[in-house]
């Protein structure tokens, strides 16, 4: 290998590696202090009773017990946990399904199509917390700009996030609108990778339009599939800021609209009503949603790539 | 025959896109447009166009709350959390892509490795450990997360990149004597031009829209940052929908503007941010 110093002398090795560790120190360091050392205590904190900010004793599998099996918190996490489900379901049709209609759409390169693009993508740039604002403001029983188009077809105002069957999907909506355009042009971008003779020699053969789709497009794009699919689980699991902006830190109304992140944040930072904060039970929440997602993720990625493979 | 299915599917085609293009569209045009109109004019004819363009909200918003505050916070840490990811990255970078040295790999494994970790769920300790530095509700705080956060897809992509430069360059400025420093500051790193770009951007975007984090480590309204310091401003103007769509437009307005004109890069870096 020829690289700097080829001397085998002494001191230009040392020179050398100072020069390396002097590279590679503000990154490490940085490194260490805050993610490796913070995750490795996150795990041990699980384990720890809080007093304020400082752990105060070990205490085993408490922490778990109570968020797994002691009312009322038990019930506050399953609560939770369904609506990330379902977030994760409706995520999958609605925002994918739609993605792949347009991606496929963008793929037969019709005059506009790349304005399309950047139109499509243009609300995944604005922070979650503007998306979020903005519809909330949209969605007012009486002056939001969803119940008055609705009132020009004569559809009476419909609390949206009031109601406690409205409100997550209604929220979900919000989020579809912010994130369409990513699943989009990562599926875009997976269909513009296959080859165009196929595309042609299919045609050719007499495949229309859904044939083309559903035989050929859909199976060869299985790559961009599991990423989005990936991203999607993980993004549902961890999905904070849009419900905290349109349903507040309690979920509401009634907890129809709680999520594992805000009920972590609740638990772990006190809410607005209670201010009670745990740190050990807020571990204890941390370690299961990373044993969550981090599980699914590799079980998925295994299953999803052989489908990959086979295809 | 033929054809004529071809250009019946492609005007359904063409219709899909256009309401796609509406529903992402008229929300904020409506945004924008009823940021020049008057609180009562919003609430008596929403869905039509400002009588007269006013600019009473704006006024209000510059002058009567935090929000050029906000703004400029969020300009600073953006900023010096992407200097310094930039920075720390390429450095590290350069060391493992240019010299072969025995933990070589395993420096790199450690980075990479940071890249499947969701920081988030790790804020209790962070911010245990951020509050025994001192550090907790202050700028370095705070940017120190952002720097951590970016480290490892930014040495990845730093790190993929400077190893396709050629030798040769090294090695002629190298028989001419030129230090090891001179070598990599002006002559290597201005050919990593293009990666640092998309790194850049791909940190600039997350952390320019973050709201967990300044959420949980910021406290003072002085350091709020801009999608912070909306829930203070929409907390303080519930009932004043011309200021409050004022404030969403402006806070929207940066990086839409930026994103008009970098959209290409915006988009690849984006993707590929999260795909990697």
């Amino acid at each position: 290998m020829t690289d700097g110093w080829r001397h085998t002398e002494r001191p230009f090795l040392w020179r050398r590696a100072l020069w390396i560790a002097a590279l590679l120190t503000p990154a490490l360091v940085v490194m260490v202090l805050f993610v490796l050392w913070p995750l490795l205590s996150a795990f041990r904190f699980a384990f720890y009773e809080f007093n304020g900010l400082r752990p105060s004793g070990f205490i085993g599998l408490e922490n778990f017990r109570q968020v797994l099996f002691e009312k009322p918190f038990s019930d506050w996490t399953y609560n939770a946990l369904k609506h990330n489900v379902i977030a994760f379901l409706a995520l999958m049709v609605f925002e994918n399904g739609t993605a792949f209609l347009i991606a496929f759409a963008l793929l037969k390169a019709l005059p506009g199509h790349r304005v399309h693009q950047v139109i499509v993508f243009l609300p995944v740039v604005l922070s979650a917390v503007i998306v979020g604002f903005l519809w909330k403001l949209f969605l007012h029983p009486l002056f939001g700009l969803v119940n008055q188009l609705l009132g020009l077809v004569g559809i009476g105002a419909v609390p949206w996030l009031g109601n406690e069957n409205t409100a997550l999907g209604s929220i979900l909506f919000a989020n579809i609108w912010h994130w369409l355009g990513f699943p989009t042009l990562v599926l875009l971008a997976g269909m513009q990778r296959i080859s165009k003779d196929m595309l042609e020699a299919a045609r050719l053969d007499g495949a229309g339009d859904y044939a083309l789709m559903t035989k050929i497009v859909w199976p060869l794009i299985a790559p961009s599939v599991t990423i989005v699919t990936i991203l999607t689980f993980i993004g549902s699991f961890n999905w904070f800021e849009i419900p905290y902006v349109m349903a507040g830190l309690t979920g509401s109304p009634g907890g129809s609209t709680d999520v594992l992140g805000l009920y972590f944040y609740r638990t772990a930072f006190g809410s607005t009503t209670t201010g009670i904060q745990d740190f050990g039970q807020g571990s204890a929440l941390a370690v299961l949603m990373f044993i969550l997602v981090a599980g699914v993720t590799a079980i998925a990625l295994r299953y999803l790539r052989r489908r990959e493979i086979e295809q | 025959m033929r054809d004529r299915g071809e250009t019946v599917r492609n005007g359904a085609i063409q219709l899909l896109l256009a309401v796609n293009a509406v529903i992402m569209i008229y929300p904020l045009f409506v945004m924008v447009t009823s940021s020049f109109k008057t609180n009562a004019e919003i609430f008596s004819s929403p869905l039509s166009l400002p009588t007269h363009f006013s600019t009473a909200n704006l006024e209000k918003v510059w002058t009567e709350t935090n929000f050029v505050r906000y703004l400029a916070n969020s300009v600073g840490i953006t900023a010096a959390s992407v200097a310094l990811i930039l920075l720390f990255s390429t450095l590290a970078g350069y060391a493992i892509a240019r010299y072969r040295f025995r933990l070589s790999s395993l420096v790199l494994m450690f980075f990479l490795s940071g890249m499947t970790v969701p920081l988030k769920l790790a804020i209790i300790p962070l911010f245990i450990q951020l509050d025994t530095l001192g550090l907790v509700d202050s700028y370095l705080g705070l940017v120190l997360v952002y720097v951590a956060m970016g480290i490892p897809s930014a040495v990845f992509i730093m790190t993929g990149f400077l190893r396709t430069l050629p030798r040769e360059l090294e090695e002629s400025a190298r028989m001419d004597g030129a230090s090891e420093l001179r070598i990599m500051w002006s002559i290597m790193l201005p050919l990593a031009r293009p990666a640092l770009v998309i790194v850049a951007i791909q940190n600039a975007v997350p952390i320019w829209n973050d709201f967990f984090f300044p959420l949980v480590l910021i406290t003072s309204d002085n350091l709020k940052t801009l999608p912070q310091g909306l829930t203070v401003f929409v907390g303080e103007f519930t009932t004043d929908w011309g200021v409050l769509f004022t404030g969403l437009t402006l806070a929207a307005l940066p990086i839409t503007l930026l994103y008009i004109v970098l959209s290409k890069q915006f988009i690849s870096g984006i993707t590929q941010g999260a795909v990697k």
